[in-house]
């Protein structure tokens, strides 16, 4: 199955995948979450929910249900 | 007269950019807050020197992350900056950005852009470039983004007198947008620009697409013929994003450097704390813990001063001037009724000023994020913790703070249940009341009896809001994707110079605002309770007389008899009696009773009213309010009036009871139906009645 921002782990990276437009609220967008950019997982909160991303160099957070729409490609994190 | 006229600059930007700071460095006090015609948006305008004898209205509109509005906040910027018969129509746009942000600050710059209107980007928080290891390279920056740049720290004050030598150059800045956004759909776009040839394509574009109040005409006008559907056109809004942030990383991937080896992190670490599945809600808890005790604490000292220095004053007043109608009005009337109003300045500026440093430290987006699931049960959001907690000050603003929830119904329910916060209007009544009825006792010898009432009262007008909201959440159908996007700002040490200036322009609203209602209440009253109709008012002292015919009295006595008589059947006293059968089950008298319908359209009345009505006709004035009340006794049974029954009934009617005018008219506007505010006041006012009755009726 294809990741999602919500199936990331904490500190992940993730580039993001085209979407569809319409699951997803115009704000986010001009946050700049948009197909290419990358996404890393920052935070979790207390009860799993909502997530605190760092997208293309802003500090966002959203909810499950949002970050569920969003496919990734995970980027693998070189040690 | 044109040599004199002042020039339009607008700032404009996204939140937490430090826009409101540039525009205090621009200004300083010189400042007007008021509202924008027909909706509550702050309208905040300054006047600024600039070089040359140059003189600049500035103008400081609400921050926006993009020229697609969402909210009518961000009409107000897209209505201004298409409306240019509009007399704030800017000479010169302001882009103010955050240099950790520059990026995403950006997009809205290049929309600006579009508009042809001459703007100079204000990149500010330079002082934090060292730290985060950025470079610019600002003549290529200039060059790409045809532009001036300012490159500013309004926090440090570094850079403002360039900008506004900057400012005064505003006739030679380049007008030619930055990018051409109209490539994501050519076709249509040209058949745009042959339809309207005269007009700005991007105007166009954005009259196409945003549900802008004005230009309703030339909107269908538009629209007729290049009507798109709603997906294809939030399709093509999406690729104009795209399509914008491709310029704009383009452009930085040469003109910005960020070392990542220099930049420092501490707020990552900072995160990790406040937002601790564990300490995170104990930090918040304790913030709020101290923000209570310190309002009710800290504001004591200068309440009291307040209250007997206006006592003294009254009877100074009756004392020092001649004798007749219009000192009565003074001493009686005004005098009461102004200190009424000051009352209030200690604790609501003890508020704001939580509230401000709160919010500009970024704190607050932290505990959006950490509540939001546990207010979601609730059928709230995360973000309807600002207007809650913002609600303890005033429910107006704090329903104008829950414009930026995204979904309706988590707003619409937050709307109706603000209104239960303790605001401070309830503030006074609780204190004179818990006063007068609750022991200045420790228990435990730490634990304040009369604090710990009002740490109650605020947890239950906390409690009753949240369960509101669930039963809420329960009744109310509708239907609609909930969305929640909530930026993280960086964190920052709150500038003294923005936290004062806030606490000031709040105040000073509220004081005024209330002010004059209850200047005006107190002096209506004051005539009502002077005049009566009838033989039982005007010969009330040959019927006092009368009534003590050969029993000894004192002179004292015997005016005082005189008084309570003249009182009782003036008009404000027949009013009283009027509605005493409804109210003596609450445990109510008519002075009371009074008090509640004057205070009807604002609770802050209560004391205001109750101090006219046992000041008139008395004749010593020094006493405070408190230990007139605390006299009070039922002259039937000789029990007094504010006892421990009566006492918490009318704490509970007031934590419930909708009486708040001005709350009713912003939920009005904000929801844009009158169901909803008389929904608000049929249930809360009913549910204040029901509970305040149960406990009368129970502790008596």
């Amino acid at each position: 199955m294809q990741p999602t921002i919500a199936s990331l782990k904490k500190g992940e990276k993730a580039i993001i995948r085209e979407f569809d437009v319409e699951a997803i609220p115009l704000k986010l967008l001009e946050m700049g979450c948009l197909p290419g950019n990358m996404v890393e997982l920052l935070q979790i909160a207390p009860f799993g929910d909502p997530l605190y991303l760092n997208v293309n160099g802003a500090h966002v957070a959203i909810r499950l249900e949002t970050a569920r729409e969003i496919e990734v490609d995970l980027l693998k994190t070189d040690f | 007269m044109t040599s004199t006229k002042n020039i339009n600059v607008a700032l404009i930007g996204n939140p937490n950019t430090g826009k409101t700071s540039v525009f205090n460095q621009l200004t300083g006090l010189n400042q007007q807050v008021g509202n924008y015609p027909g909706i509550t948006v702050e309208k905040k305008i300054g006047f600024c020197k600039l070089p040359n004898n140059i003189k600049a209205n500035i103008l400081d509109l609400p921050g926006t992350y993009s020229l697609n509005a969402s909210s009518i906040d961000e009409n107000v910027v897209i209505e201004l900056l298409l409306n240019k018969t509009d007399k704030l129509f800017p000479d010169v746009a302001l882009v103010v950005t955050d240099v950790e942000n520059l990026k995403r600050n950006l997009l809205l710059f290049t929309q600006i852009k579009d508009l042809e209107i001459p703007t100079i980007l204000v990149i500010n928080m330079a002082d934090r470039m060292a730290y985060k290891g950025i470079s610019l390279d600002i003549p290529y920056l200039e060059e790409k983004l045809k532009t001036k740049i300012a490159v500013i720290s309004s926090r440090k004050g570094h850079g403002i007198n360039e900008l506004k030598e900057l400012i005064v150059t505003y006739p030679e800045i380049s007008t030619e947008p930055c990018l051409n956004a109209s490539v994501i759909d050519p076709e249509y776009f040209n058949q745009l620009r042959k339809a309207f040839p005269n007009q700005l394509l991007y105007k166009l574009w954005l009259v196409i697409t945003q549900d802008v109040n004005f230009l309703n005409l030339e909107r269908n006008e538009i629209r007729g013929s290049f009507t798109k559907s709603h997906s294809e056109l939030k399709r093509l809004q999406q690729k104009e994003t795209i399509k914008r942030y491709q310029f704009i990383n383009d452009v930085l991937k040469q003109g910005q450097q960020i070392d990542t080896a220099v930049a420092k992190d501490f707020g990552s670490k900072l995160d990790r704390i406040l937002t601790h599945k564990f300490w995170g809600y104990v930090i918040f808890f304790f913030i709020l813990a101290v923000i209570f005790q310190s309002i009710f604490e800290g504001a004591k000292v200068p309440m009291d001063f307040i209250d007997s220095t206006f006592a003294s004053l009254s009877s100074l007043a009756s004392e020092k001037l001649p004798p007749g109608i219009l000192t009565n009005l003074i001493s009686q009337g005004i005098i009461p009724g102004i200190g009424g109003i000051l009352i209030f300045i200690p604790q609501i500026a003890f508020l704001f000023l939580f509230i401000s440093i709160l919010e500009e430290s970024g704190y607050m987006s932290r505990v959006v994020f950490l509540m939001d699931k546990i207010m979601r049960r609730f059928g709230l959001s995360g973000k309807s913790v600002v207007p809650l907690i913002s609600g303890t000050a005033c429910a107006i603003p704090a329903i104008m703070a829950t414009r930026n929830i995204e979904s309706w119904k988590e707003r619409l329910i937050t709307i109706l249940v603000t209104p239960f916060t303790t605001c401070s209007a309830r503030l006074p009544v609780y204190a004179i009341i818990i006063a007068l009825v609750i022991p200045d006792q420790r228990v435990f010898g730490i634990v304040n009896l009369q604090g710990m009432t009002l740490m109650l009262l605020y947890l239950l007008g906390f409690g009753t809001a949240i369960f509101s909201a669930y039963i809420l959440n329960k009744i109310l159908k509708i239907k609609g994707k909930t969305y929640f996007v909530v930026e993280m700002p960086n964190y920052k040490l709150p500038l003294f110079k923005n936290v004062a200036i806030n606490v000031i322009e709040k105040t000073k609203a509220f004081v005024f605002g209330a002010g004059k209602i209850i200047l005006a209440i107190s002096v209506i009253l004051w005539f009502l309770a002077s005049n009566g109709p009838g033989t039982d008012f005007n010969e009330a002292d040959k019927i006092i007389a009368q009534k003590y015919k050969g029993q000894p009295i004192s002179e004292t006595e015997f005016q005082n008899e005189i008084a309570s008589q003249k009182l009782e059947n003036s008009y404000i006293g027949l009013m009283g009696k009027t509605i005493e059968p409804v109210i003596s089950p609450l445990g109510y008298d008519w002075k009371i009773g009074i008090a509640v319908i004057s205070s009807f359209a604002a609770r802050e009345v209560f004391v205001g009213t109750l101090a006219t009505i046992y000041s008139v006709g008395d004749t010593d004035n020094e006493d405070t309010i408190k230990n007139k009340m605390q006299a009070e006794v039922n002259p039937a049974t000789g029990a007094k009036i504010f006892n421990f029954a009566s006492g918490i009934s009318l704490l509970l009617f007031y934590a419930f009871a909708m009486q708040c005018a001005s709350t009713l008219a912003v939920t009005k506007k904000e929801t844009n139906s009158w169901k909803w505010p008389a929904a608000q006041l049929v249930f809360m006012s009913g549910l204040a009645y029901v509970v305040a009755l149960a406990a009368y009726q129970l502790l008596k």
